[in-house]
């Protein structure tokens, strides 16, 4: 084992690992951190905890992972490039590790011209890429990135993103080897809504062997209406909603949609299950919480494997 | 070339306010080809601050100058008469110009311009950035297309999760740089390159070192022998 | 203000706005003397400058004369004149001066009448603003 991180031993015994998220506070409530955390902890193996999502200020990701740490939970604390530069982010990998934090997310950040602060200066002095190759550097070498030692490394499991759907589609696999060379420990992907060109993606990166080289966990979100279908596919980059998920959900009365959504991800889920090279899931219902039970016990991955 | 664009008229009218006799300075290099500062741009703008203060009914005069080059002591050197005459300059050169006349002149030098980024003409009135002078050029690695200045997030592994048809996340009008590295790596048959990681950049040249200043030696030199000749 | 005669400064191209202008003459249709032709060999030439100038010196309404859309003897000079009046309009909405002193028309060789119409319609608008801010200082430019 790399790490004390409770997805590493999960995933270590073999089973499928159950991952959701949580969005800080736009403000300092602590009781809305720790509501959204009760209403998953039982149903998965690490909760993420987002970082300035959409370029929008909120609560730190490592504050809110402190919260969670207290309540006896495990969180899977996401940094992002575009806020802090490589001493920052050194300094805030050692905090966090020191607060109890061990599993971490690494990415680049949506660009602060979609949040509410486009005047901030975006800072990218790396990438994520770059990112997974310095925490793989503070854990395995020890070392900063300008080269001193580190007394007692940070020793965290490294996450990463993958959008098996942007374009081009050609680079999608080569940009994950991309990451896996860099030192890459876990993959949460991209929204899953177009199934087929998943396992498209998903079969290349088995026939590259890098499923045995990083553990992939499928991005679950239900559907919670008709209009949101619509509105991802049209407006969110980076989303592919095929048709036959809108015509679904346009099949069923406004009523029943939220409920044939959930119905859809627990299919998928089960489906996916059997996708070779797939560890896992990543469910992230976007201020749904209250349903991730339903999702995992739908999914048969409930109880969650004590390790 | 450094692109600019003129300022708001009324920031100019603001800036020189207090004065009735100034100069526009133009540039003959880069701000000719962009159209913001050159000898018609310093016409221009001065006949409208001729109207504006006619209308105004405030007294002012307006000199017009355009120098080969603003970025060079010698060629300021040349406004030495022109500058005696006037209470202020508006320049339109960019803004190492315009900080060569304000360092050679006592008086106020104000800025006509915004001075905006290191660009190529795409078409004629189209200008876009192209360079960031990172000071360790990486275009032989990128088949000739900059992700520092380019990518959106300055990426060195692109492209991420947000291009969508080849436009960049934050805007369908900004194509995304890595899927033009990409198709250039493809074109070129050395898309294998792709793969290669491309290590943290060092942004110590960027001007994370502080200003940054070119010594040559073998110039410097000469020209400390040609004073000490003179 | 009734007495009011403004000085009016026309860029008239010699292919196709001269020549209605010349026809009307010919024809003996009459259009306001505030009227001073230009005659330019194509309104592609007359840059933004002149126009600025023009108003300098004194002029109370300055147009450009061009050719109908798609009938420019060097392909697109009306268009670039167009823009340039463009582009004087918004500088002057930022000076405070009315944007309806200058002002783009467009004319074929045989328009004499339409050229009359244009040159009496546009000396009527400036007799309605009166007289520009510059003319009331200087000299009279024409």
């Amino acid at each position: 084992m790399k790490t004390e991180s409770r997805l590493e031993k999960v995933l270590a015994s073999g089973q499928l690992a159950v991952t959701s998220e949580v969005g800080p506070p736009r403000g300092c409530n602590v009781d809305i951190v720790k509501e959204k955390a009760n209403l998953i902890k039982d149903y998965v193996d690490g909760i993420n905890i987002t970082d300035n999502q959409t370029a929008m200020v909120r609560m730190s990701s490592i504050a809110g992972g402190t919260i969670i740490k207290q309540m006896g939970l495990d969180p899977i604390i996401q940094m992002v490039s575009r806020d802090r530069n490589r001493l920052a982010m050194q300094s805030d990998i050692l905090g966090a590790y020191a607060l109890g934090m061990n599993t971490m997310l690494c990415l680049s950040g949506d660009h602060p011209q979609f949040g509410d602060h486009p005047m901030a200066k975006p800072v990218y002095d790396i990438d994520s890429i770059n990112m997974i190759k310095m925490v793989k550097d503070m854990r395995d070498e020890g070392k900063f990135q300008g080269g001193a030692d580190i007394t007692e490394p940070p020793k965290m499991f490294i996450g990463a993103a993958a959008n098996p759907f942007a374009d081009p589609f050609e680079l999608r696999v080569m940009r994950l080897a991309k990451k896996v060379a860099a030192g890459v420990d876990f993959i949460q992907t991209q929204c899953i809504f177009n199934t087929d060109k998943f396992e498209t993606w998903m079969k290349q990166v088995v026939d590259r062997g890098l499923d045995q080289k990083v553990a992939i966990l499928a991005g679950i979100t239900p559907m919670k209406s008709l209009g949101m279908a619509k509105y991802m596919k049209s407006k969110v980059p980076g989303m592919d909603i095929p048709d036959e998920v809108i015509d679904r959900l346009a099949g069923v009365a406004k009523e029943k949609q939220a409920e044939e959504g959930i119905k859809m991800a627990i299919e998928q889920m089960q489906r996916l299950k059997e996708c070779k090279g797939v560890k896992g899931f990543h469910i992230m219902a976007i201020e749904w919480e209250q349903k991730v039970p339903e999702l995992v016990k739908g999914a048969g991955l409930y109880p969650r494997p004590q390790v | 070339m450094i692109t600019a664009e003129q300022k708001p008229l009324q920031e100019i009218f603001g800036y020189i306010a207090p004065y009735e006799k100034i100069l526009v300075v133009g540039c003959n290099e880069c701000v000719t080809v962009c159209a913001a500062g050159g000898r018609k741009e310093v016409g221009l703008l001065s006949s409208a601050l001729r109207l504006h203060s006619v209308k105004a009914g405030k007294k002012l005069e307006v000199l017009e100058h355009t120098l080969e080059r603003q970025c060079d002591p010698e060629y300021v050197d040349q406004l030495k008469e022109l500058a005696g005459q006037v209470d202020a300059i508006v320049s339109l050169a960019c803004g190492c110009g315009i900080q060569t006349v304000a360092a050679q002149y006592a008086i106020p030098v104000f800025p006509g311009v915004n001075t905006k980024f290191m660009g190529a003409s795409e078409s004629q009135g189209i200008w876009a950035e192209r360079c960031m002078g990172c000071g360790d050029c990486m275009l032989g690695v990128t088949g000739g297309i900059c992700p520092v200045a380019r990518c959106s997030k300055s990426l060195m592994n692109g492209p991420c999760g947000g291009n969508s048809s080849g436009k960049c996340e934050i805007s369908e009008d900004v194509d995304c740089a890595w899927q033009l590295i990409w198709n250039r790596l493809v074109e070129l048959g050395i898309q294998d390159r792709y793969e290669e990681l491309v290590a943290a950049k060092d942004w110590r040249p960027a001007g994370g070192g502080g200003p940054r200043k070119i010594i040559r030696e073998d110039l410097a030199a000469s020209k400390i022998i040609t004073e000490d000749m003179a | 203000m009734s007495n009011f005669e403004p000085e009016i400064v026309a860029f008239c191209c010699h292919y196709c706005a001269y020549t209605a202008a010349d026809m009307a003459g010919t024809r003996r249709i009459s259009y306001p003397s505030n009227v001073k032709i230009i005659r330019v060999p194509c309104t592609g030439k007359v840059d933004a400058i002149h126009l600025m100038k023009a108003l300098e010196k004194g002029a109370d309404g300055v147009y450009v004369a061009g050719c109908l859309d798609g009938d420019c003897h060097f392909k697109n000079g009306n268009l670039r004149a167009t823009a340039h009046v463009e582009k004087i309009k918004k500088v002057l909405e930022d000076l405070g001066w009315e944007p309806e002193r200058v002002a783009m028309m467009y004319f074929s060789a045989g328009m004499g009448e339409q050229f009359a119409q244009g040159a009496k319609e546009f000396t009527e608008k400036i007799k309605s603003l009166g007289p520009s801010p510059a003319s009331q200082t200087v000299g009279k430019a024409v």
